[in-house]
C-alpha cells in the first residue's frame, strides 16, 4: 500500500463502495455500515501529516456530495484522522522514526483490533451526534452508534482478512 | 516574528486539522440552513450524472410497482372525468367558452424520476432528475398519486434536491379532508412511516382513521393533494395537540413524481407582503 496509485485506486474504490453500495444497505431498515474510514487505517503513517489529512477531507466530503449530509462525513473522518496517530502511539507504542517500517498487518491482532475498533466508535458517534444535531433523540444516537460500529468493523475485519490471504 | 514562524511550524498539523474541521463546520451548518445549502448537495452535474446512471440500472426492479401504480391513478383520474360529465349534462350546459386571452391556468404539472432517495436521517433529502432546463425552481411541491413527497429547495442545470417530508426542518400546511382545520406537518425523526401534525383546533372532530390532505393556503402545495391518515390522537391536556398521521406513501419506494408549479404564488406572495 506504498504506492500512490494504490492509495488513489483505494480513495475511489472505498467513495464508490460506500456511496452506490454501503449507502444502500439499510440492515433492518436504518443500520448502514461506514467503511470508507478504512482509509484512514491502510494509509501509510508518514511524518508529514498534511497531504492525509487532506485526502481524507477530499473522501469525506465526496461520501456528503452523494449522500447529501452538508459536510458531516468530513467532519468526523477529518477527527479520526487526526487522532491516529495519537492512538498509533497509544497502542503500538511506536514513535514517528518508526513509522516508515510500521504497518498493520504485522502488528498482533489485539492491538490492531483495539486501534481500529476505537477510531470506529468515535467517527460513527460523531457522525451520529451530528446526523441527529439535537438531543432530542439521543438514545438513537447511541444505538446507531452500536449498531454501525459492529457492521462496520465486521465488515472490514472481513475484508482485511480476504485481502491478506491473496499477497 | 521568529516565535510565531516557529509557533506555526510546532503546531502546523494541529491548526490545518482545524482549518480541515471549521470548513466542515461551515458545511454542515450552511446544509443545515434552508436558504443557503447550495455547496454540497446531490444536485450537481458530477453526483446527479453518477445517480442517474445508477437509477437506470435498478430502475427495472421497480417497474411492476409503478406500473400498478399507474394504473390505479388512471382509473382514479376516469371516475373523476365521468363523474364531471355527470354534472356537466345535470347543469345543462349546451355551450362551452374558449377564451385565449385569458389564461386560467393556476398550476402546472412536469413528471421526474427520483434518481436518489433517503430515508433513514433526520435532514432528508431525494434527487430528481430534472432542473432549471425544464423549469423547475425552489419551493415547487412535489407529490405522487399516492400522496405528498416535498418541496424543492435547490436546483442547478439537470437536476434538483427536493426537502422530503421526512426532513425535520419541514414544515407542510394541512388539514383535515372534509373540514377547514388546518394544522401544521412536522416530523419527529424517529419512524419514516408516520409524521406529526400540530396545532389543530381542539374543536375539530378528529376520529383515527381520518385522511389528511394539503391546504391551499400555503401557495407551494394544490389544495387536497393527500398525506396520510390519522393514526393516534393525543388525548391530553397537552399545549402542542399533537396527532400522529400514518403517510399514504412509502417512502422508502418512490419512484416517479410530479413537481407543480404556482403560477400565481409570486402573486400572491407580493400580495401577503404588502401588509
Amino acid at each position: 500500500m506504498n504506492k500512490p496509485l494504490n492509495i488513489v485506486g483505494l480513495f475511489f474504490a472505498l467513495l464508490f463502495l460506500q456511496v452506490f453500495v454501503l449507502n444502500n444497505i439499510l440492515f433492518l431498515g436504518y443500520i448502514n455500515p461506514y467503511l470508507y474510514i478504512a482509509f484512514v487505517f491502510s494509509y501509510p503513517l508518514k511524518e508529514n501529516r498534511i497531504p492525509f489529512l487532506f485526502y481524507c477531507f477530499l473522501l469525506g466530503l465526496g461520501v456528503d456530495f452523494f449522500s447529501d449530509t452538508g459536510g458531516i462525513h468530513a467532519y468526523s473522518i477529518v477527527f479520526i484522522a487526526y487522532l491516529r496517530s495519537f492512538f498509533v502511539s497509544v497502542f503500538f507504542k511506536k514513535t514517528p522514526t518508526d513509522f516508515t517500517f510500521f504497518n498493520l498487518k504485522t502488528e498482533p491482532f489485539g492491538k490492531v483490533f483495539n486501534f481500529v475498533v476505537t477510531l470506529t466508535i468515535i467517527h460513527h458517534f460523531i457522525f451520529f451526534s451530528f446526523a441527529n444535531f439535537s438531543l432530542q433523540n439521543f438514545g438513537n444516537v447511541l444505538l446507531n452508534t452500536l449498531y454501525s460500529s459492529i457492521f462496520t468493523l465486521i465488515l472490514y475485519f472481513i475484508g482485511t482478512y480476504i485481502f491478506m490471504k491473496d499477497k | 516574528m521568529q516565535q510565531l514562524i516557529y509557533f506555526f511550524r510546532k503546531f502546523k498539523y494541529f491548526l490545518f486539522f482545524l482549518l480541515l474541521e471549521f470548513v466542515a463546520l461551515s458545511l454542515i451548518f450552511n446544509n443545515l440552513n434552508y436558504q443557503r445549502s447550495k455547496f454540497v448537495n446531490s444536485a450537481n452535474t458530477i453526483t446527479g450524472g453518477f445517480y442517474s446512471q445508477f437509477s437506470n440500472i435498478s430502475e427495472y426492479l421497480n417497474l411492476k410497482s409503478e406500473n400498478k401504480r399507474l394504473a390505479e391513478e388512471n382509473t382514479k383520474l376516469r371516475n373523476l372525468l365521468s363523474q364531471k360529465k355527470i354534472l356537466d349534462s345535470l347543469n345543462q350546459i349546451d355551450h362551452t367558452v374558449i377564451d385565449t386571452i385569458k389564461f386560467n391556468q393556476k398550476y402546472k404539472y412536469t413528471s421526474a424520476k427520483i434518481i436518489n432517495n433517503n430515508y433513514t436521517n433526520q435532514f432528508n433529502f431525494l434527487t430528481l432528475n430534472k432542473g432549471e432546463k425544464e423549469g423547475l425552481a425552489k419551493e415547487m411541491a412535489v407529490f405522487n398519486s399516492k400522496g405528498i413527497v416535498g418541496i424543492l429547495e435547490n436546483t442547478s442545470n439537470d437536476y434538483s434536491r427536493v426537502q422530503s417530508v421526512l426532513n425535520r426542518d419541514s414544515r407542510i400546511n394541512a388539514r383535515l379532508k372534509n373540514t377547514n382545520y388546518f394544522g401544521t406537518l412536522t416530523w419527529d425523526g424517529k419512524d419514516y412511516k408516520t409524521v406529526q401534525l400540530y396545532d389543530i383546533p381542539r374543536q375539530a372532530p378528529l376520529k383515527v382513521g381520518d385522511t389528511i390532505v394539503t391546504d391551499g393556503k400555503s401557495a407551494i402545495f394544490p389544495e387536497g393533494i393527500l398525506i396520510g391518515k390519522i393514526n393516534k390522537i393525543n388525548k391530553g391536556n397537552t399545549a402542542d395537540n399533537k396527532i400522529d398521521v400514518l403517510l399514504f406513501n412509502d417512502m422508502s419506494n418512490l419512484g416517479y413524481v410530479y413537481v407543480v408549479k404556482n403560477f400565481s404564488k409570486t402573486e400572491i406572495k407580493k400580495l401577503e407582503q404588502n401588509e
